[in-house]
């Protein structure tokens, strides 16, 4: 690890902490439909799209009509996706002649956009339309992010609002969280990353002859490169943002036209986490406490900053299969050095690590290298993050909405350790809260290690495996854990195009997201309902470092308690024979 | 205050051998389906003890499974223990109270006015409304109120204080309690309570916990711990295919033995706290009676923790209930000496403390010796509502000493003149808090007595740590504002309710609640039963009303109004005592990890085994180590829940800490230490 | 449930347009205004004027007059309509054996030009396949390993070789984000330029 990685981390931490306050603002404004510049010059679509959708935005919702809302619309998104999947071959606006996808897999693709997911068991270029790309894959990446973040926003104000039956009305968030969020963000995004390189174009190739003609056998010689382009930046940006994660290419961000350079690398691992720590801050405005917001964003670096670390450390050293005799592995300021496999030189170890960490952190799962060619540590750091819980950052709203089920519990063992029925910005956490907040926080871990077992336990399962040894269980329980924590990224070694993957991991997304989605907005309206305490002296501060320890600690904690034994027969049995 | 008859200690052995059945009978599955956590534990052990019957099991290790079996039976069992002996603690409290209530037999009265006329019946005869007559020597039979008589009780049946009190028909000390037994006098006492319904049968409902119900923070900890288990159950049930297909591919070694998973699953599991839940909750209901408090539900106990404001009467809460005269304020030409010998003279036969006080300070100041008046031969004065003042009438002179207004109007009546400097120096007292007296002699006016409210010792301090808890204390006093706001500032109270009228206080309760806040008081009175009633925990005094004690949902045998605060701390323990077991709990499993984890997977991935930090002599000695820690660990920590953890009045910021580094960082550690010290033994006897 | 039914379908048709065509669109129009070569792919044009590759997608290279690229994962290498790494895992068997040899081959591409190989270690970059397949960079010193058997191969001296490749060099952004990279399809497009 050199001074220049920790210089490149310490840049990272600044602009993502820089562009998140001032944004953390903004959406705030949105969340409460404050004016602002963007409602001005949209307002008059905003206001047609209520129209056409017949409903009245201040009309409002109680707990269960705002979660059937979003419920309904989710399989609404479900349905036409799967359906426009299954008859992309009969539809325009395919080139390529592609015919319909495979009813598991169209199942598991749908699941995997509609929940954010963006868990890819398919090759890009050679499975999807234009049509489908654009219709049905895009319009998921934005909508299925302003689920998240209007599902949030209705928790926020369950905290906020005092003896009040409604949580907001889903769809006037929905609207407001892509027309003035989600979109103004991606178009600044995207026309950054053409600067940068990444190609928008209608083209679907370039044809370029080769400068050497590759031979590669007595007949064959390959003479024209056939380069992939399109409409890349705009997919890409909104990707990034709302943490979806599903790229154009098949290496997704390591393609250097999906990610040409280091800055267009550094912008889109900002990306990565710009919303979710903005969002931190935006819950400080919300609640009328900003350092409640602060304490959120500090739980988050607080953890994320030592794994990063780490991962880099990992990462700047090669495992024995790359240190071999006449292989030079140190770094210096011409050579990368470390486990090079699978990643790439312009990013280097550092910028390939901050992504692995940050992109599963965040629920993104977009890759700038290939994590199923990481050291054992440096795998075992970016599914350990998915295992948490995706509650480090996480999902455009789910993130923070599933960090403040930890939230809950934790103020509920101090609250015991200090001698007073918990509470949170004043609201008493009770039975309900906390029946609610454990669903949330043990289904989607319970779900990783149930599929886990189906997956090695069935010779369908273990039909996937690529490598070898623990490697290959690391591959089962990365996928498991990044379908269920609605991650989306992949040791790519794993085939998971298959009926049973494709059918078990799109359970797991499916309770991955809706078992958190759902009793979370349930303590939002359970938390609307009661009246607030006055904050004295007997009240725990919930702003402060040792509430910040605390909350990591729960976190940690009960990630390490449910993941410690599966890691140790994947990752950790890996590294330790490693060495 | 304790009663004499009831262990003390902890742990004593009149309560042990019975706790030591009761334990065994506890093992009853019935029983266990309450608790999620030791049902799992419970099933374990039937499941591993399945497992050592000989042949279910081939094994290189047969003695292994059967101890592994034994602890976890073990487990269940100290768990029952901690149960049994909470609640083996209160059965000896309620057998005394049972005794208490056996074979009275009461006099009921045809009808109320003829007291001649009376049937005797079964104390479990009478209903709500009989009448019945109680005399010198015989138990009360019944709750109830006297509506003739007077008579001295001995309650310390209920109480455990062995001095008699009065009962009087009438006024605040009407009540009495079944059981209780009349010393000298007769009583008509009405009965307010049907069999069953009564003081004693509550009590007695309650030590038995026979009606126990969970408390809201003890059921949102139950989620917690239940959700915990499902999860570990997983963990334990996935690791069996995991581990089969690390076998396949590491192509050596055996998946773990049902019995180490097992073993692995109540390690895992919070079996410490889950196993001492029940008894944390007893006894802390157990620590109330201790403190000679009866709480109607563990849930006002919870609630006491909770409460933010706390409400206080002055008079016998704040101060000490009598005003003493502080200073002599002489007229303009008089002596001081002269008004203290007067005022001395007035006093002399005042037998009210005001009275005492003002002899003394004269005798202090002045070095006037006390007097008899009869043998000086003057006459006596006494007090009364009309004249408000009192005095002596010796040798002509007519001394007086009162209320400013009535001895004003009293010499103007005279033709004399109250000076401007005497009416100055009594707005200043009043000013001041405390209040002035004037004395006379005939139509001239001497001066003032300084007569003030005397703040009990500590009370200041108590209110100081209380505000530290976060907890707001506000005085509720009769006094007109300006003496209430001296007081308040000088006993350190947050805020005062001054001229309060049973229906300012409701008034006061109601604004408290409506801002969110939880409100606690104290009361004796009748017309304090609507403010006990709206209060969120409202002790009621022993000695007070029926009604009082009605509205309330806690008792005070002590009737001391002090208590609250000892109320409040038990009502915090409880909670922090579940708190920091949970934590403990928790924190164990790491250490757990690091013996097990290796053990069962280092056959299959050898270099697993440098995860043992620990260097256990062997796979088997860690496992079974783990296991008998996990069930010692119980044994250990019930004294922990009996007296439950120490509670300091810090702000919860301090109070978080010193209980996470305590209980978190200690559960992180204590395991790796006693694991390996198990392990230790183990080897040296050669078991493992 | 009616009632959510036309809210949730008309939100999916509405936002399809917004975000599946206006969007791209408008991204495109700007792009296409502003930043024309890069929106269309970044190509470079040889000297005849047709589309040597794109200034981004690296090309194989297996002469010994060239400058070589990164091993690549895809098949064939450097194939730019389906990328690929490898997916070794860290402790594979195959990738122990795949380094291995492409060390050999590198070693052997100096004997082959009458050379003998350099005796410092060949820089970790160059015997491992990169993420997409696709790398169009190595690292400075996987580049100076090379210049020697360049030179030989071409006739040309190692300084003007190694000025070439200085030249298509690029330095971290501000000195600290990104590595060190050379671009080789630049840099064998500059050689070949030299002395065609």
């Amino acid at each position: 690890m050199t001074g220049k990685s920790v210089l490149e981390l310490l840049v990272f931490v600044a602009l993502l902490a820089a562009g998140a306050v001032p944004l953390g603002g903004y959406l705030a404004r949105v969340a409460r439909g404050d004016r602002h510049l963007l409602a001005r010059v949209f307002g008059p679509i905003e206001r047609g799209v209520y129209r056409a959708m017949g409903v009245d935005p201040a009309r409002e919702m109680t707990w269960s009509g705002y979660a059937t809302a979003a419920l309904v619309f989710s399989a609404i998104g479900y349905v036409l996706l799967y359906l426009l999947l299954r008859t992309q071959g009969v539809l325009p606006l395919n080139p390529n002649a592609l015919g319909a996808v495979a009813p598991d897999l169209a199942m598991n693709t749908a699941i995997s956009f509609v929940t954010n997911t963006n868990w890819q068991a398919y090759g890009g270029e050679s499975t999807m339309s234009h049509l489908s790309q654009m219709f049905g894959l895009g319009v998921q990446n934005f909508l299925s992010a302003a689920t998240g973040l209007a599902v949030l926003v209705a928790l926020i104000r369950g905290f906020s609002r005092e003896r009040a039956s409604t949580i907001g009305n889903f769809w006037a968030d929905l609207v407001r969280g892509t027309l003035y969020v989600l979109l103004p963000l991606s178009l600044v995004l995207a026309l950054l990353l053409v600067w940068q390189g990444v190609p928008q174009t209608a083209r679907g190739t370039v044809s370029a002859t080769l400068v050497e003609p590759l031979r590669i056998d007595d007949t064959t010689m390959v003479t024209t490169q056939t380069i992939a382009v399109g409409p890349v930046a705009s997919q890409l940006a909104i990707k990034q943002l709302g943490t979806n994660g599903g790229g154009y290419y098949n290496v997704n961000s390591a393609h250097p036209l999906e990610n040409p350079t280091p800055l267009a690398t550094l912008l889109e691992s900002l990306a990565i986490l710009l919303i979710p720590a903005a969002l931190c801050v935006t819950f400080g405005h919300l609640v009328g406490d900003r350092r409640q917001g602060w304490a959120l964003l500090a739980v988050m670096f607080v953890i994320f900053l030592p794994l990063v670390t780490m991962t880099i450390a990992a990462e700047s050293t090669a495992t024995a299969a790359l240190a071999q005799d006449g292989v030079a592995v140190n770094a210096g300021p011409d050579a990368p050095g470390g486990q090079m496999e699978g990643k790439e030189v312009r990013f280097g170890i550092a910028q390939s690590a901050i992504w692995a960490t940050a992109t599963t952190a965040a629920s993104n799962g977009s890759v700038n290298a290939m994590h199923d060619s990481f050291t054992p540590i440096g795998g075992l750091i970016p599914m350990w993050l998915m295992q948490l819980g995706e509650v480090v950052f996480g999902g455009v709203g789910s993130g923070l909405y599933g960090l403040l089920a930890f939230v809950l519990i934790a103020v509920f063992v101090a609250g015991l350790l200090v001698g007073r029925t918990p509470e949170y910005l004043g609201k008493k956490v009770e039975a309900f809260e906390m029946k609610m907040a454990s669903i949330a926080v043990l289904a989607p871990a319970t779900v990783v290690l149930l599929a886990g077992a189906l997956a090695v336990g069935t010779t369908a399962g273990r039909a996937g495996v690529f490598n070898s040894g623990p490697h290959g269980f690391s591959e089962v329980l990365y996928a498991v854990s990044s379908a269920a924590n609605n991650n989306g990224s992949a040791f790519g070694g794993l085939s998971a195009n298959s009926p049973f993957y494709n059918t078990l991991l799109g359970a797991a997304m499916i309770i991955g997201r809706f078992w958190v989605m759902v009793p979370m907005l349930a303590i939002a309206g359970a938390m609307a309902r009661k009246a607030r305490v006055p904050v004295g002296a007997g009240t725990l501060p919930t702003h402060g470092p040792l509430f910040v320890g605390l909350v990591v600690g729960t976190i940690v904690l009960v990630g390490a308690l449910t993941f410690l034994p599966a890691l140790a027969l994947g990752p950790i049995a890996e590294q330790l024979s490693a060495r | 205050m304790t009663r004499p008859d009831l262990p003390t200690r902890l742990l004593d052995r009149r309560l042990m051998l019975p706790a030591l059945r009761a334990a065994f009978a506890k093992l009853d599955p019935r029983h266990q389906l309450r608790n999620p956590v030791m049902f799992v534990t419970w099933t374990g052990a039937v499941f591993t003890t399945l497992l050592a019957l000989p042949g279910v099991t081939r094994t290189e290790h047969p003695g292994f499974v059967v101890a592994i079996a034994g602890w976890l039976w073990f487990t269940v069992y100290f768990a029952n223990l901690a149960e049994a002996l909470a609640e083996g603690r209160g059965r000896a409290q309620a057998d005394a109270l049972k005794a208490a209530r056996q074979n009275v037999v009461a006099k009921k009265l045809d009808s109320p006015e003829n007291h001649l006329r009376f049937e005797v019946v079964q104390a479990t005869a009478l209903r709500k409304g009989d009448h019945v007559i109680v005399s010198a020597g015989d138990t009360i039979p019944g709750d109830g109120e006297i509506i003739e008589g007077i008579a001295s009780v001995d309650e310390s049946a209920v109480t455990g204080e062995s001095a008699p009190v009065i009962r009087e028909s009438g006024g605040d000390r009407s009540a009495v309690t079944g059981g209780t037994r009349v010393l000298s006098d007769w009583i008509v006492v009405r009965i307010a309570a049907n069999p069953g319904e009564s003081f004693l049968d509550r009590i007695i409902g309650l030590i038995e916990a026979a009606a126990r119900q969970k408390t809201p923070n003890e059921i949102a900890l139950d989620i917690l711990l239940a959700g915990l288990t499902i999860v570990f159950l997983i963990v334990v049930i996935t690791l069996l295919p995991f581990a089969r297909h690390a076998v396949d591919v590491a192509g050596q070694g055996t998946p773990p033995s049902l019995p180490v998973l097992v073993a692995l699953l109540v390690c895992l599991i919070p079996t410490t706290i889950g196993g001492l839940l029940s008894a944390i909750g007893i006894a802390g209901m157990d620590r109330m009676l201790r403190q000679n408090v009866i709480a109607t539900s563990g849930r006002a106990v919870e609630a006491a923790g909770d409460v933010d404001v706390l409400l206080l009467d002055k008079t016998g809460t704040i101060t000490l209930g009598n005003r003493q005269a502080t200073a002599f304020l002489p007229a303009p030409g008089i002596g001081a000496e002269r008004l203290a010998e007067a005022a001395q003279l007035a006093s002399l036969a005042d037998e009210t403390p005001e009275g005492r006080s003002i002899v003394v300070l004269a005798k202090e100041r002045y070095g006037l010796r006390e007097r008899a008046v009869a043998a000086l031969g003057g006459q006596f004065v006494p007090f009364t509502a009309q004249t408000r003042m009192s005095g002596v009438d010796l040798d002509g002179r007519r001394i007086r000493k009162g209320a400013p207004d009535a001895v004003s109007r009293m010499v103007q009546d005279a033709g004399g003149v109250v000076p401007a400097a005497v009416e100055a120096t009594v707005a200043e007292i009043g000013q001041s808090g405390g209040t002035p007296l004037l004395v006379t002699d005939g139509a001239t006016v001497l001066g003032a007595v300084h007569l003030k409210d005397i703040v009990k010792g500590g009370i200041r301090e108590r209110f100081a740590e209380l505000r530290r808890m976060g907890i707001k204390t506000v005085m509720i006093t009769g006094d007109n504002p300006l003496t209430a706001a001296a007081i308040a500032a000088e006993a350190g109270v947050d805020d005062f309710l001054a001229q309060a009228t049973p229906e300012s206080k409701l008034t006061l309760i109601r604004q408290y609640q409506q801002g969110g806040r939880l409100v606690a008081m104290t009361g004796d009175g009748t017309n304090d039963a609507p403010a006990l009633a709206q209060a969120d925990v409202a002790v009621a005094m022993q000695s007070g009303t029926q009604a009082a004690k009605e509205a309330g949902n806690m008792v005070d045998l002590d009737s001391n109004p002090t208590k609250l605060l000892e109320i409040v701390e038990t009502g915090k323990q409880m909670l922090i005592t579940r708190g920091a077991l949970t934590t403990f709990s928790l924190a164990n499993d790491v250490a757990k990890y690091f013996a097990i984890i290796p053990a069962a997977f280092a056959p299959i991935y050898p270099v697993l085994g440098r995860l043992d930090v620990m260097r256990l002599s062997s796979p088997a000695g860690a496992i079974l180590s783990a296991v008998i820690f996990n069930a010692l660990i119980i044994v250990a920590l019930v004294p922990l829940a009996l007296r439950g953890v120490r509670y300091q009045p810090l702000g919860a910021p301090a109070l978080l800490q010193r209980n996470l580094l305590r209980y978190g960082i200690g559960g992180l550690v204590i395991p790796f230490l006693g694991i390996k010290a198990i392990d230790i033994v183990l080897h040296a006897v050669g078991l493992v | 449930m009616r009632a959510l039914l036309r809210p949730a379908l008309v939100c999916c048709l509405v936002f399809s347009v917004v975000t599946g065509i206006v969007y791209p669109a408008v991204v495109g129009g700007v792009a296409s205004l502003l930043f024309p070569r890069q929106a269309s792919g970044s190509a470079i044009r040889g000297t005849d004027g047709r589309i040597a590759g794109s200034r981004l997608v690296g090309q194989p290279f297996t002469s010994g007059r060239y400058l070589w690229g990164r091993p690549s994962a895809t098949t064939p290498a450097y194939n730019a309509a389906a990328s690929s790494g490898s997916n070794l895992g860290p402790t594979s068997a195959v990738l122990d054996s795949l380094v291995r040899a492409r060390v050999a081959t590198l070693r052997a591409s100096y004997t082959a030009v009458g050379l003998s190989a350099p005796g410092d270690p060949i820089p970790v970059d160059l015997v491992t396949a990169s993420g997409s397949g696709l790398d169009p960079d190595i690292s400075p010193a996987s580049a100076r390993w090379q210049v020697a058997r360049i030179a030989a191969a071409r006739g040309v001296s190692r300084e003007r070789v190694q000025a070439i490749i200085d030249q298509h060099t690029e330095r971290p952004w501000l000195g600290v984000v990104g590595d060190a990279r050379v671009h080789v399809l630049a840099v064998n497009l500059a050689l070949d330029a030299e002395r065609p």
